[in-house]
């Protein structure tokens, strides 16, 4: 096997090479055809360039969370599943996207404004709601063990799931057909944003987030020996499994306040990754950020042109895409 | 000579002599479309007219009516008494059909005319009340055509029922006819048909000639973002209502009722006009922030000109019989007509 640090460098290039035309080729395909003459002419006025707002304000945003929220989905995804040690773990196992779709579903059906702050509140809601979500479930796991208990994070995350999803049955009841169809969609996820705030606002949780996966690297590696192992080896489980879980969370929050629960990205990127690159944290982490930049974008690309005009949810196409390739590469592997 | 038969259950009868007058048109009605077939077909027929509670024999009266050689039975039916309407569309044609004092519920998002504030709610399109719709004991019961889950359990419980789906601007009379045909009301029915066609052409000839502004029609967004933007497609009412009133549907292409409208794609149809039609109404100064959330597509030239618009009137939502004044209040805003 070669060095890490060649493996790092193979894959980062790589990966990152794939992001990088991914960024600069999806700002380029839409339903409509622009001239890039005309959308960099700085001679016309931006408010009377049309090739200039379809390029700044529809695409670019666009792509710019396509890749934020594909790099965080499938990076939560790799710490999700190195901290309970289960492959079939996602960024919504846990109760964060149940907890982050509650939010935003609250805020639509009851039309809940900030008007005075002139801010649309559906992203702040989920992200509230995915922190509600997340303190339940770190409390149940955290109360009656010393440590945190994987076992109970893992059954307390899947029956808030549950019972976060009974609660917007509940709440749906309540809704309007129209606001019953905008949950619909907003569940299907979007990433649409059609300006640079929702990043900007994100921008904090994606530097954290980040940092703490960068210093997760190793814990994970040794994490996979289980507990115990670990502790000989001299990791604070305890703190590496809290710091795991915190930042794991807050991105698949931030990730879902900016392009609601797009579905698939987390565990099939951070699975197509290891397949590629092996199983060492320090090599899937960064790979799995980028690669999962470069897919949810080009996912996109596809779901606003193939049926253009019309445009078809980004979470159907992760599914359709990520499911049956990865199969593939199961099969092929195997 | 080849001889044609059909029962018929169509008329309405009642205790009061009007409706059975009544009666008599709908049975003369009937007869004469049947006459016509028939001399297309080079066919003989009579017209006879048994009360309902000949009905249950209609079997035996139809072996007997191809004996008696092409003799149009019409059976009588009892007339609606007790009707309960789950669509607000149908709820307003039923009152201003003079049948709103027949209503004995109506669905959770009826709100005109007044008086229907008072009639039990009885669910709609996704959660009706089927118990409490069968305890008020209805004889007609207005539903949506999706709604087959209700329509299979009121067929089992006997209900009549009357079907009703959304389309196009031109159904709306069509369904004024058939639900007026179905209470017994068929002169008011046409009388309320007249008067829409009435203004809907008063309308036209008012913006004919007048330059058609391209508009986008919004029925729905995220509060405060320009997200999930949905836009009435090149089918519907709505799409009908914007046309009668001299605009053109920027998606008019687009063979659906809905778009989700991308930021791309506002800006790249560059609509002159945006109408964002609301039900419920929004204090001035929110009104004022969601309108200016349009301001960032400078390009477009709706917002350019400062012709974005949010109007809050059900007479614009729902394909009742006010669709005519609704069409009046587009046109108006379209081509900036005095009120």
């Amino acid at each position: 096997m070669r060095p890490l640090r060649v493996r790092l460098a193979l894959a980062v290039a790589g990966f990152g090479a794939l992001a990088v035309l991914a960024v600069l080729t999806a700002p380029l395909v839409g339903s409509s055809s622009i001239s890039l003459a005309r959308v960099f002419d700085r001679s016309v006025p931006f408010a009377d360039n049309p090739d200039a707002q379809i390029f700044f304000i529809a695409r670019l945003p666009r792509t710019l969370a396509g890749a934020l929220v594909g790099a965080m989905l499938a990076s939560a995804g790799v710490v999700f599943q190195g901290l309970l040690r289960n492959p079939l773990a996602t960024p919504f196992t846990l109760g964060v996207s149940a907890g982050a779709a509650l939010g935003a579903m609250l805020a639509i059906t009851f039309g809940w404004s900030l008007a005075w702050l002139g801010i649309p509140v559906a992203p702040l809601a989920s992200f509230a709601g995915s922190l509600l979500a997340v303190g339940v479930v770190y409390l149940l796991a955290t109360a009656r063990h010393r440590g945190l208990s994987t076992h109970v994070l893992l059954l307390a995350g899947v029956t808030m799931n549950a019972f976060f999803s009974a609660l917007i049955l509940f709440v749906q009841y309540f809704a309007d057909f129209a606001e019953t169809f905008r949950i619909l969609r907003w569940l299907m996820g979007d990433l649409d944003i059609s300006s640079y705030q929702p990043l900007v606002t994100a921008l904090p949780l994606v530097v954290f987030s980040f940092a703490a996966f960068a210093w997760l690297a190793r814990p994970l590696n040794l994490l996979n020996l289980g507990a115990e192992a670990a502790e000989t080896r001299g990791l604070d489980v305890l703190r590496a499994q809290r710091v795991a879980f915190l930042s794991a969370s807050l991105a698949t929050g931030a990730a879902v306040s900016v392009g609601g629960p797009i579905g698939f990205i987390g565990i099939v990127v951070p699975h197509l990754v290891r397949l590629l690159v092996g199983a060492d944290h320090r090599v899937v982490l960064p790979a799995s950020a980028l690669f999962g930049a470069a897919f949810l974008i080009g996912c996109d690309a596809i779901a606003r042109t193939i049926m253009a005009p019309l445009e078809l949810p980004v979470g159907v196409i992760t599914a359709l895409i990520g499911g049956p390739f990865f199969l593939w590469l199961l099969v092929r592997r195997a | 000579m080849r001889s044609i038969w059909a029962i018929f259950s169509v008329t309405l009868k009642s205790a009061d002599g009007a409706a059975r007058r009544h009666d008599g048109a709908t049975a003369r009605r009937v007869h004469s479309v049947f006459l016509e077939e028939a001399q297309k077909s080079g066919t003989s027929s009579r017209c006879v007219v048994v009360p309902s509670w000949l009905s249950p024999w209609a079997v035996l009266l139809s072996v007997a009516a191809v004996i008696l050689g092409g003799t149009v039975l019409v059976a009588s039916q009892p007339q609606p008494r007790r009707i309960i309407s789950l669509i607000p569309a149908v709820t307003e044609m039923l009152f201003a059909l003079e049948a709103g004092d027949r209503v004995v519920a109506v669905g959770s998002f009826d709100k005109y005319p007044p008086e229907v504030e008072k009639l039990p709610k009885v669910g709609a399109l996704l959660d009706p009340d089927l118990e409490r719709i069968l305890s008020l004991r209805p004889d007609l019961v207005a539903v949506y055509g999706s709604q087959a889950d209700l329509r299979t359990q009121l067929e089992r419980g006997g209900v009549a029922m009357f079907v009703y789906a959304h389309a196009g601007l031109a159904d709306v009379t069509t369904t004024i006819r058939e639900l007026g045909t179905r209470i017994g009301a068929d002169a008011r029915a046409a009388g309320l048909v007249r008067d829409i066609e009435e203004r809907l052409a008063s309308v036209r000839r008012s913006v004919a000639g007048r330059p058609r502004p391209k508009t986008l029609v919004v029925f729905g967004r995220e509060a405060l973002a320009l997200r999930n933007v949905y836009a009435s497609g090149g089918i519907g009412f709505v799409h009908d209502m914007v046309t009668a009133a001299g605009g053109d549907n920027v998606f008019a292409d687009v063979n659906q009722q809905a778009v989700q409208a991308t930021t791309e794609l506002i800006i790249t149809r560059r609509p002159d006009v945006i109408l964002e039609l609301r039900a419920e109404p929004l204090s001035r100064d929110a009104e004022q922030k969601e309108r200016a959330v349009w301001n960032r597509l400078g390009s477009v030239p709706a917002v350019r000109n400062g012709r974005v618009y949010i109007l809050v009137d059900r007479r614009t939502v729902i394909p009742g019989p006010r669709v005519g004044e609704g069409v009046e209040v587009i046109a108006r805003l379209l081509h900036r007509l005095p009120w």
